[in-house]
């Protein structure tokens, strides 16, 4: 198997790992939060905004970890650094 | 695929070459400054007012109710900079229901030029509330051994602010040019309608951080509220 493929292979096994992995987490983290924001709604409907907003916040922030997962993915197999540098080496 | 507006080169003169991420943020910026130019131009107070009026009174109430929410003392302080950063991102994002723009927050040179903006508002707004002398002491606080973590934090929730804003707004891009070639065209436009939703929340939520961030760096030497405990809410 040539650099090329390899490199190519690789990429793409560990993008998919990535995001698969590094979405576990976030995913039962949102629902656990989720869940507990609902509960505290129907606890105290009166602090209902308070809980909403902190809520979007916190949501925000575990779901970021997941972008950051995407981020890395989308980077391995669009914007790989490791096939350019194999190209100019290469061609070069 | 093309995963930012910044390698789509809209017009070049002599070697400057304009890219869709600043054009598309020109297009951005006349959109706000014109529209209410045109608005504020003629305001009333008498009974009856334009219906332009009342959207910008609605707009501008709601943020100064929010920033007001998240505990700031003086909301009008800082209505301006989160009031503008919200207006940008939501307009940035909600413009792409129009066929060929490309959301300029989908490129982090962008986002990263926002979050700056917040890494430096902050400092600024503290110095000029506290001085420079108990904002500095901040940095050492609990203890001098947490400097290194403080600053660490600092520039962590930097990053975190600029990538965050840009994955979701880049996710959305890369899943709907994704789908339009596995099922075209039902499934897409669903994805479209939660890209609405998820730009104008990432709005909300980034302007809300950055409030969160001014306001816990211009309290937290302060004494502590009744029940013991300074109220201060730290991002990540």
């Amino acid at each position: 198997m040539d650099p090329a493929t390899l490199i190519a292979a690789v990429s793409i096994l560990t993008a998919g790992l990535t995001i698969a992995i590094g979405s576990i987490g976030p995913a039962l983290a949102e629902g656990r939060a989720a869940s507990q924001a609902l509960q505290a709604i129907a606890q105290q409907p009166d602090a209902a905004n308070t809980i909403t907003r902190t809520l979007f916040v916190s949501l925000a922030m575990i779901e970021s970890t997941a972008i950051y997962c995407f981020v890395v993915s989308m980077i391995l197999i669009f914007a790989n650094p490791f096939t350019e540098m194999f190209q100019q080496a290469a061609g070069g | 695929m093309e995963i930012s507006p910044d390698s789509w080169i809209v017009y070049s003169w002599n070697g400057w070459q304009l890219n869709a991420t600043v054009a598309f943020t020109w297009v951005i910026m006349a959109v706000l400054v014109v529209g209410s130019r045109m608005i504020t131009a003629r305001l009333g107070e008498g009974e009856t007012v334009s219906r332009w009026q009342v959207l910008l009174e609605v707009v501008v109430t709601a943020i100064r109710d929010q920033i007001d929410d998240v505990g700031a003392d003086d909301p009008g302080r800082y209505l301006p900079f989160i009031g503008t950063l919200f207006l940008f991102i939501a307009t940035a994002n909600l413009l792409s229901i129009l066929p060929g723009y490309q959301p300029p927050t989908g490129s982090l040179s962008t986002t990263a030029a926002l979050a700056i903006c917040v890494l430096i508002a902050v400092p600024l707004f503290s110095i000029s509330r506290r001085g420079l002398l108990v904002y500095l002491k901040t940095y050492l606080q609990p203890s001098p051994l947490m400097l290194p973590f403080n600053l660490v934090g600092e520039m962590s929730r930097t990053i975190a602010l600029a990538v965050r804003l840009y994955g979701n707004v880049m996710s959305g891009t890369v899943i709907v040019g994704i789908l339009i070639s596995v099922a075209p065209f039902f499934f897409p436009v669903v994805m479209q309608l939660l890209g609405l939703l998820t730009g104008l929340i990432q709005a909300y939520i980034f302007a809300i951080l950055a409030m969160v961030y001014i306001a816990s760096a211009s309290r937290s030497g302060r004494a502590p509220t009744e029940d013991g405990f300074p109220q201060t809410k730290q991002g990540d």
